[in-house]
């Protein structure tokens, strides 16, 4: 929300030129999301310092008149109004554009020399990466010294707050500087407040052209600057860089998917994790896009759905549709249902599948509807097989006993494949200290011991033979990330 | 002639073209009640005539036919039913809806025919076609009774059509119009001993001649099986027989009956099961008495629909959907049930649990399987308690829902399968129809509530994935709306709207209890894991439950859940509770502190970070505006209004000034409802509404009984559990009134929340419409958490106040009905699935996007 500059070579005060802003005159301008303060705490001929304030009004922003908020509980108590973010970078466009394209009517040489000049940036949200503040800055020449800030000092044990206040030190041009900050700010905070459009690219290119063809952390630099958007990313890094070197630089980013939901509920925060533990894999840097993990278990499901000859097959938490992908395209399958608790989900997997553009015999084969495994429902009765992919480690374990009567007494198919992850591989993850899950969803994951001994438990109450196999990579100790388990009706 | 129909069924129009079937048919039913094949064609050609589209015509009659059959309407179907094929095709439909079938046949000679024929120049057929219809439908005539029609009426000739008269006569199992009070006594089996004591003990008393009645009207209502296998089957017999006669008892037919009756009609049945003894039994009396046994037992119906069709009674049950119908189908499934066709280890068939699946609002009284105790669920009694094989012989009073037993003298017959108490099995699943699509449910506070399609689609969703056993969750609470918004310049929302609301709806009196900002927690405890497998079905071996108002588990840790219960059980059985309310298990409405135990990741994610970020940001403004202002400065013109303009720094640093001040009292409001929990020491929970208890809800005390209860009761002994400050104001006593503000001001003032208005009692009512249960009044500083740090500058406050409470209010009035019902269908022990939909109810308008600050 404040930026200062200071100068301090006599006569100091020739930063007014510079900044196109009378040191004596308190300026105010109207921005769309608020207003800007330009004023001179300090403007003596030995050391003279202008001072941006941005002011957002809070309501509009919460009202989802600025900015991408959606409105909601959470955007009224917001950290925008007081964190340094794009809103500051436009700011900065807007208020001292000029200095910013290194014009100077009355001082041109200053405007193209390099000047020692001292920035101090507010509450900069750098969420602990404290160490890419030097990487970035550093290599453009500035001295680098921040103050980090507790979350809350009556309870030090919540830790410490994402802001810092960033002072920077060197002797640039006013301009190169500003420019610098333009850039780098939203690098930092990441959450734009704009929707991006193409002009993007061109902004980057305009701001961030000959100094950040150079620096070290370029890709870093752009694809947290486009959010990682990939072709954003792609496109202004083609731009920068030689063709050869931009591209060994795009593919390893996917495309963030940032699902929000407004529960509205004052104990729960506000966004629900993406999806990632397909993405969790033990080898931390990721080649393709798509986990071999999540490959290898979907194929040993297909293989089981192969194997016990199904014809009507329903996929029993189908998510957006990767198994009822696979099998569709089974030819000895003549019946296929997907259930999702989720009609989001259910309304992407029937995106994803391109059902509307199916041949009708494909087409007709799939029944796509909302259930939950927790209620006895009779549209689920009389298929050959059910298939329960990485679904159970979703359920409260005091709810456990509910799914497996809705599945194995109530649906009863002739047979279940069921997968869930092994804890007992969990060791092989490197995010996964201190018995951490695999996702924060995750209620329970099982051991090869507690899997089998549940297994054996359904099989028993209800008349089932159950065959388990591991699938994926076998560490030192023999176990697998995944487990599955082929159950079969007696009689 | 007179036609003799039952009120339901399917009637079938048979004859030739131009016999006259449409001029009957509008004649004796109602147009809806006709479904006439010429119409169809019309419909799906524009062409009455056209037979081209016969086939889609038909597929049209039929799935209408259908519907009606499916709501129990008659229905008359209007076409020529001359081939087989076609009469096959309403046959199976009868079947399949099972309804009994008539044929009407209109046998008019072929002369007539012809000349009718002749009449209709929009519609002439050639002769050939009058010929061959009057020759197919000669043909037909003889066998339609083998083909299949219950009730086969023939009109010879043109008057006989004319004077034909319909009447529609009762079902059978149409005794609605018996409204009881009734005894519904299970299977005896030859105990008369233990028959006549439990008559006794119903308060029945013979007469001279023997014959049983109750001295209030009451009437036996006898579930089949009457003989086999126990000591006195005659007397049984005689006993029954005579009590039906008189008219104080119905009897329907089980298993054992119609095999005495194929017995006694000389067919050849093997004499098992105790039949063997009967038939000793009877050969000793006079042919006479076995020739009215056998009558009697012929002449049962299988069901009876009782009490304006709100009771059935069936020896092994009956369906919703086959309730008052009639049909082979039907009758077997009375009498035996549904079995797999597999046998189980002890050779008895497997069956098929209908009631697990049952969802009728009509109470099912049934025998045919002994237990050992009642089964009772989804409104079904299974009240074979196996008195033959030593259990007891039981009787469910109704409308009471009672049960009584005697138990048996002797064991007068082994049973195949051991009649030992069984595990407390959980069988009462609930199925995805009973919070699918659009619901409505019923409630006593708010006639009928209506929850969307969308509403309940992502209610399923939070509570499959989020809530606890729904066993446990026989209560959601409503959400609250915000009084008014006020009209006092500097605040949002003040007392003096929370007391004009209830003034101007009548109501003179208003509690307002302190509100404390923690987290809603519903907590249910059972004196004993036992208690809580008998009464909530939970048999996981927990006692109890915290839950959130959403259904989740309180506590992800469930040892702290553990400890909190074992806590609470403490100070309930120190201070007599569990003693002077004659229960083993409560369920409390209460507010858990602090906040930051359940709020802890929104606290760090979302109220700190924008604190110090508010607090350090302000700061160093404050710091340089005043190092600015603080310099001699050049003094030049201030213009406001245009951009990029001169502006007044002094102004600018007042206003910053105001905003740091803001800062710190946001985050001095969050601080107050935050602090660290190292032990379940450091928890406080405050009890608000003692919802229920065994066989009460308290929804019908004045809130100030329930805040002395709590704090008579939960209070004092451990210092978790504390009382909640309260203060009765008159809303008419402008002193009462102002103290009300003061000790509002008091309470928000020191960090407080806010107050909770409500009306004297628990619910209130004007115009027979139910007003707000309650209404939330926050606090200044409070309000910061909600609409910003700096709300209460004056233009956000002016816009601020711009709200609607209408969509919340309403939600809250639905909520609310749906929480009580909830509790006193749990109370009444309705079945699980009728709970649920309650709490469903709340969790689906949950759902609805209402503005989260209200």
């Amino acid at each position: 929300m404040l930026l200062t500059i200071t100068y301090r070579e006599k006569p100091a005060t020739d930063l007014g030129f510079l900044l196109h802003k009378h040191p004596a005159r308190p300026q105010t301008f109207e921005l769309s999301f608020g207003k800007v303060y330009v004023f001179y705490p300090k403007a003596e001929p030995e050391e003279c310092t202008a001072a941006l304030l941005l002011d957002i009004n809070p309501i509009d922003l919460a009202r989802g008149k600025v900015g991408t908020g959606v409105g909601g509980l959470f955007d009224y108590i917001n950290d925008r109004p007081y964190a340094a973010s794009s809103f500051l970078s436009t700011a900065l466009a807007r208020v001292y554009g000029s200095a910013m394209s290194g014009s100077c009517r009355e001082k041109p040489e200053l405007a193209g020399k390099a000047l020692p000049l001292e920035v101090h940036l507010t509450n900069l949200p750098c969420r602990s990466e404290t160490d890419k503040l030097k990487e970035i800055f550093e290599p453009l020449g500035y001295e680098v010294s921040y103050v980090e800030h507790g979350l809350d000092e009556t309870f030090p044990n919540w830790g410490m707050s994402d802001y810092v206040d960033l002072t920077l030190k060197g002797t640039v041009r006013l301009a190169d500087l500003l420019n610098h900050l333009y850039v780098l700010i939203p690098v930092f905070d990441r959450q734009k407040h704009y929707w991006m459009g193409d002009d993007e690219v061109d902004k980057l290119l305009h701001h961030g052209g000959d100094w950040l063809k150079t620096h070290p952390e370029i890709r870093w630099i752009t694809r947290r600057y486009f959010n990682r958007k990939k072709s954003y990313v792609g496109s202004a890094l083609r731009q920068l860089l030689t063709e050869e070197e931009a591209e060994t630089g795009i593919s390893e980013e996917t495309e963030d998917s940032t699902a929000t939901a407004d529960t509205g509920d004052l104990e729960t925060p506000p966004a629900t994790e993406p999806e990632t533990e397909t993405a969790l894999e033990p080898n931390p840097e990721r080649k393709k896009r798509r986990s071999p993990l999540n490959d290898q278990r979907l194929d040993a499901v297909v293989q089981a759905v192969r194997d016990c000859g199904a014809a009507t097959v329903a996929d029993l938490g189908c998510g957006e549709g990767q198994l009822l992908r696979r099998l569709l395209t089974e030819r000895q399958i003549t019946k296929l249902v997907g259930m999702d608790v989720s009609t989001v989900a259910l309304a992407r997997a029937e995106t994803k599948l391109k059902l509307d553009r199916k041949a009708e015999l494909i087409r007709n084969k799939l029944t796509l509807f909302q259930g939950a495994l927790t209620y006895r429902d009779q549209r689920l009765e009389g298929f050959d097989a059910a298939c329960v992919v990485e679904v159970v480690e979703h359920m409260d374990p005091d709810r456990l006993p509910a799914f497996a009567r809705t599945v194995f007494l109530h649906a009863a198919p002739k047979t279940v494949i069921l997968t869930t992850p092994n804890r007992s591989y969990n060791k092989n993850y490197e995010a996964l200290t201190d018995g951490k899950l695999r996702h924060p969803d995750h209620r329970f994951e099982w051991t090869k011991e507690e899997f089998t001994a549940w297994a054996e438990a359904v099989c028993k109450d209800y008349g089932y033979t159950v065959r388990l196999s591991w699938i994926g990579e076998i560490d030192e100790d023999g176990q697998q990330p995944t487990q599955m388990g082929v159950f079969t009706k007696c009689g | 002639m007179r036609i003799e129909i039952p009120e339901f069924c399917l009637v079938t129009l048979v004859g030739a073209t131009s016999c006259g079937k449409s001029s009957f048919a509008a004649k004796h039913f109602k147009p809806t009640e006709v479904l006439s094949s010429d119409f169809f064609r019309g419909l799906i050609s524009d062409d009455e005539n056209n037979q081209e589209c016969s086939s889609a015509a038909f597929d049209a009659l039929y799935y209408i036919a259908k519907k009606r059959l499916d709501a129990m309407k008659l229905t008359v179907i209007d076409a020529t039913h001359l081939q087989e094929i076609a009469r096959k095709q309403v046959l199976n439909l009868a079947k399949e809806q099972n309804c009994h079938s008539v044929a009407i046949v209109f046998n008019i000679p072929e002369a007539v025919l012809k000349q009718r024929n002749a009449a209709r120049p929009e519609r002439q057929l050639p002769e050939h076609v009058i010929r061959r219809h009057a020759n197919d439908l000669r043909r037909c005539i003889r066998g339609l009774k083998k083909e299949g029609f219950r009730f086969v009426y023939v009109l010879n000739g043109v008057d006989e059509v004319d004077a034909a008269e319909i009447v529609r006569t009762k079902m059978w199992n149409d005794k609605r119009e018996e409204h009881g009070p009734f005894d519904i006594i299970g299977d005896v089996h030859g105990c008369f001993d233990e028959l006549t004591e439990l008559l006794t003990k119903l308060g029945y008393i013979s007469d001279d001649a023997g014959i049983w009645k109750h001295p209030e009207g009451r009437k036996a209502v006898f579930l089949g099986d009457l003989c086999d296998r126990g000591p006195r089957n005659v007397d049984t017999l005689k006993l029954v027989m005579d009590m039906v006669d008189a008219g104080n008892a119905f009897c329907v037919p089980g298993n054992h009956d119609v095999k005495l009756v194929k017995l006694l009609l000389g067919k050849n049945v093997q004499r098992t099961h105790g039949l063997e003894k009967t038939e000793e039994e009877l050969l000793a009396q006079p042919e006479e008495f076995r020739e009215k046994v056998k009558t009697f037992l012929d002449g049962l119906v299988s069901h009876y629909m009782l009490d304006g069709g709100k009771l059935a009674v069936a020896h092994a049950g009956i369906k919703e959907h086959y309730q008052g119908r009639g049909s082979m189908r039907i009758r077997d499934f009375c009498l035996y049930g549904e079995t797999t066709g597999e046998t189980d280890e002890y050779g008895l068939p497997v069956r098929l649990d209908w009631t697990a699946e049952y969802r009728g609002r009509t109470l099912v009284a049934y025998g045919h399987i002994p237990h050992i105790e009642p089964e009772i669920l989804n409104n079904t009694y299974g009240i074979d308690t196996g008195c033959v094989f030593g259990g007891k012989l039981t009787a469910l009073r109704y409308p009471e829902r009672v049960l009584v037993s005697v138990p048996a003298k002797a064991v007068y017959y082994e049973p195949a399968k051991p009649l030992a108490p069984e595990a407390v099995e959980v069988t009462d699943d609930l199925i995805l129809r009973d919070v699918h699509g659009r619901m409505h449910v019923q409630t006593k506070l708010m006639p009928v509530i209506d929850i969307r399609e969308a509403q309940t689609a992502a209610a399923l969703e939070v509570m499959s994935r989020f809530a606890a056993d729904p066993h446990w969750l026989i209560y959601l609470p409503p959400t609250m709306s915000p009084c008014e918004t006020a009209e006092e310049p500097e605040y949002l929302e003040y007392p003096t709207e929370a007391f004009a609301y209830y003034r101007k709806n009548g109501i003179a009196k208003v509690v307002c209890e302190k509100k404390h900002m923690g987290s809603r927690c519903v907590i249910v405890l059972c004196r004993s894991a036992e208690t809580a497998a008998r009464r909530f079905s939970v048999t996981d071996g927990t006692r109890g439950i915290l839950y959130t108002r959403t259904g989740r588990h309180f506590f992800v840790e469930s040892t702290m859940e553990g400890i909190v219960l074992d806590r609470l059980d403490r100070v309930l059985t120190e201070t007599g509770f569990w003693n002077d309310f004659q229960t083993d298990w409560v369920c409390l409405d209460t507010e858990l502190m602090p906040w930051s135990e359940k709020a802890q990741t929104l606290l760090q994610r979302q109220y700190a970070p924008v604190g110090i970020a508010g607090r350090n940001g302000l700061h160093q403004v404050v710091a340089a505006l005043e190092a600015a202002c603080g310099r001699s400065a050049l003094h030049f013109e201030v213009d406001a209004t245009t951009s990029g303009q001169n502006v007044d720094l002094n102004a600018v640093l007042e206003d910053f000034r105001n905003r740091e001040d803001c800062l710190g009292r946001y985050t001095d409001a969050y601080r107050a409802y935050c602090w660290n929990v190292n032990s379940p020491d450091d928890l406080r929970i405050a009890p608000f509404h003692l919802l229920a208890v065994e066989g009460q809800v308290f929804t019908d005390r004045a809130h100030v009984w329930h805040m002395e209860t709590i704090r008579k009761y939960m209070t004092g002994v451990d210092p978790v559990f504390m009382a909640t400050d309260y203060l009765v104001v008159d809303v008419n006593d402008p002193d009462s009134v102002r103290a009300g503000t003061e000790w509002w001001l008091q309470l928000t003032g020191s960090g407080g929340e806010g107050m909770v208005v409500k009306p004297e009692t628990y619910t209130a009512m004007r115009n027979e419409e139910l007003l707000q249960p309650a209404v939330k009044c926050r606090g200044r500083e409070y309000l910061r958490i909600i609409y910003s740090p700096e709300y209460t500058k004056p233009e956000h406050l002016e816009r601020l106040k711009k709200r609607s409470l209408s969509r919340k209010r309403q939600l809250a009035l639905r909520e609310f009905a749906l929480g009580v019902e909830g509790l006193e269908r749990f109370i009444q022990k309705d079945s699980l699935y009728r709970i649920h939909q309650c709490a469903f109810g709340v969790l689906a308008f949950e759902s609805e996007p209402v503005d989260p600050r209200l």
